[in-house]
């Protein structure tokens, strides 16, 4: 089998590959509807509409954690 | 930042970046005027008087124009916006990290003075030739620089975030920094010709900033349209997604109309963009297999490029009367109704047998410009919009005028496309007229008289479009000094002044 002939078969088996990992994602995305930190995908608007430094994150990090109880004290 | 007070966004960075958005912009747009008369009416390419002729004529300042509005007017606006949005949707402030202000002030002033010593050298005559990437290598080893420090803010930014995950724009800006890190390091392998040796022995052959492309003929021009696509791809669409992704949402107070369509779109244009390319080398020696794939590649790019642009619309439900009454929604609405038109345009372009009318005519120009001003253009002036009344704490200073000057653009954006549609197929139709024994009908200069008008019509609409840029300026300016607001004002509809 010469290099063109493999060039071929990869690039279809790769493009194919796609195709089927993007409309897995698809349904994934509308049967779940939640990530894998149980948070609801459209939750994520918040994120423009609340950016105020002191808007709660809709999902925290350690990080997040740590200042909002130093915040309290 | 006060160490006592409660934390704040540092902008300090994103207002450099502004402040070099407007004037790169209107530098980048002037030219582009200048060169529209100097299409209409040749004599203009003297407008200096014969002994400037070398600098003023239109092939000297044509990649002063393309590359000042791509990567000096578009890039700082993008960087202007990653300083803003970046620390608001990961709510981390610059001024928690002395490192990250240093990175970024450092990205700003070598930014700056690389931008300016290509102006310099584009003036000064010196190329590499490939269109919008013609500078020497010692400015491409500058611009990797630049890129790299941009990277490093990404990644620092995002290191010491609050917010775990990362909001879609955050997603728009790291595609476009990788894929034009790509773009950038694979289009300007090159050797400086001071390292070669001719066949003949010499050595050091030309001057020390010279260089040639590491890659020959047909290879060179696939590599170069790769890169010339997805520029478009990673400059021109991408980062601008990441914009209204944002300021729409924002400035309106609505959700995105579906979060979920959001990222399937973005994984859809990451995955079609990409192969899009070689539709610039229809009927050109690139193999036809090559050409066929990236013509279908681009008719299926409307789909994601439509995802995102009617779920932009969709996050106006309910709410249109504020593109009636707000002139900032209006820019973004109608800009993003330009994207999807200049992503069905592209697509049909792309066709190869509409493309063999299309190919090299002004057609072709039209389409890039109804992107680059209805879309790209409005959406950058949107976000200025947005953000200076954050950034200056103060209101727009005019309503009115943003109004006058939404209406002044739209009527030069009109314009050009419409002027440079009915050139393109003239143009198109006449180069292929023949009569039944195979002879051409007309001679290239029958085409060019019969351009004449449209060439004039252009010229109209871009200097109309300069006219409005001029009083956005004007208005961003006076809002230094306009009336001060309070926090409460800026949670979404950006305060404006009469």
């Amino acid at each position: 089998m010469d290099i063109a002939l493999l060039q071929a078969y990869g690039y279809f088996i790769m493009t194919a590959g796609l195709a089927i990992g993007l409309y897995a994602y698809i349904y994934h995305l509308y049967s779940k509807r939640k990530d894998a930190d149980g948070v609801d995908y459209e939750k994520y608007s918040n994120m423009a509409l609340k950016d105020d430094i002191a808007d709660a994150p809709v999902n925290a990090t350690s990080r997040d954690k740590k200042y909002r109880k130093g915040i309290k004290k | 930042m006060n160490k006592n007070g409660p934390l704040e966004y540092d902008y300090s960075v994103s207002k450099l970046f502004l402040m070099n958005t407007l004037f790169v912009g209107t530098i980048g747009m002037l030219v582009g005027v200048i060169l529209a008369w100097q299409m209409a009416y040749p004599a203009f390419n003297t407008f200096l008087g014969e002994g400037l002729a070398e600098y003023t004529n239109f092939s000297r300042l044509r990649p002063l124009h393309t590359d000042s509005v791509i990567y000096g007017f578009v890039l700082s606006a993008v960087w202007a916006t990653w300083y803003y949005v970046g620390q608001r949707v990961l709510k981390v402030s610059m001024a928690e990290s002395k490192t990250l202000m240093f990175i970024g002030k450092l990205h700003f002033w070598l930014y700056f003075f690389s931008s300016a010593l290509i102006v310099v050298s584009l003036l000064m005559g010196a190329t590499t030739s490939k269109e919008y990437a013609e500078f020497e290598w010692p400015i491409d080893l500058a611009i990797t620089v630049i890129w790299l420090l941009w990277g490093a803010s990404i990644a620092g930014l995002i290191g010491f975030r609050r917010e775990k995950s990362l909001y879609i724009s955050i997603w728009y800006y790291i595609a476009t920094f990788l894929a034009v890190a790509m773009l950038h390091l694979f289009n300007n392998m090159e050797i400086p010709t001071m390292l070669a040796t001719s066949p003949a022995g010499e050595t050091m052959i030309g001057a020390w900033w010279h260089s040639v492309s590491m890659y020959a003929g047909t290879n060179d021009a696939l590599v170069q349209w790769w890169f010339g696509h997805n520029a478009v791809a990673f400059v021109l669409t991408t980062p601008i997604i990441a914009m209204i992704y944002y300021f729409l949402p924002k400035e309106s107070g609505q959700a995105i109309y579906s979060y979920k369509l959001s990222l399937l779109a973005f994984w859809g244009l990451m995955f079609l963009y990409i192969w899009a390319g070689g539709h610039h080398m229809l009927y050109s020696t690139v193999p036809d297999w090559m050409q066929t794939m990236s013509s279908v590649f681009s008719v299926v790019l409307i789909l994601p490029s439509w995802g995102s642009a009617i779920n932009m619309l969709l996050t106006m439900k309910g709410e249109w009367q504020q593109v009636a009454s707000s002139p900032l929604i209006k820019f973004m609405v109608l800009g993003s109704t330009f994207y999807m038109f200049s992503t069905l345009e592209g697509p049909i372009q792309a066709i190869k047998s509409v493309n063999a009318i299309a190919h090299f005519t002004d057609w072709v120009i039209g389409h890039v410009h109804d992107g680059a001003l209805g879309w790209v253009g409005f959406m950058v002036i949107a976000a200025i919009y947005h953000m200076a009344p954050r950034i200056f704490r103060r209101e727009i200073y005019s309503k009115s005028l943003m109004n006058m000057q939404f209406w002044i653009q739209t009527l030069g954006v009109v314009l050009y496309f419409t002027s440079m549609w009915i050139a393109g197929i003239t143009q198109g139709m006449m180069w292929r007229a023949h009569d039944e024994f195979g002879n051409l009908a007309y001679s290239f200069i029958d085409t060019v008289s019969v351009l004449h008008p449209y060439y004039t019509i252009r010229a109209v609409g871009g200097t109309l479009y300069l006219i409005g840029f001029l009083m956005f300026v004007y208005n961003i300016y006076k809002t230094t000094s306009a009336r001060e607001v309070e926090e409460h004002e800026l949670q979404n509809a950006s305060p404006m002044g009469a």
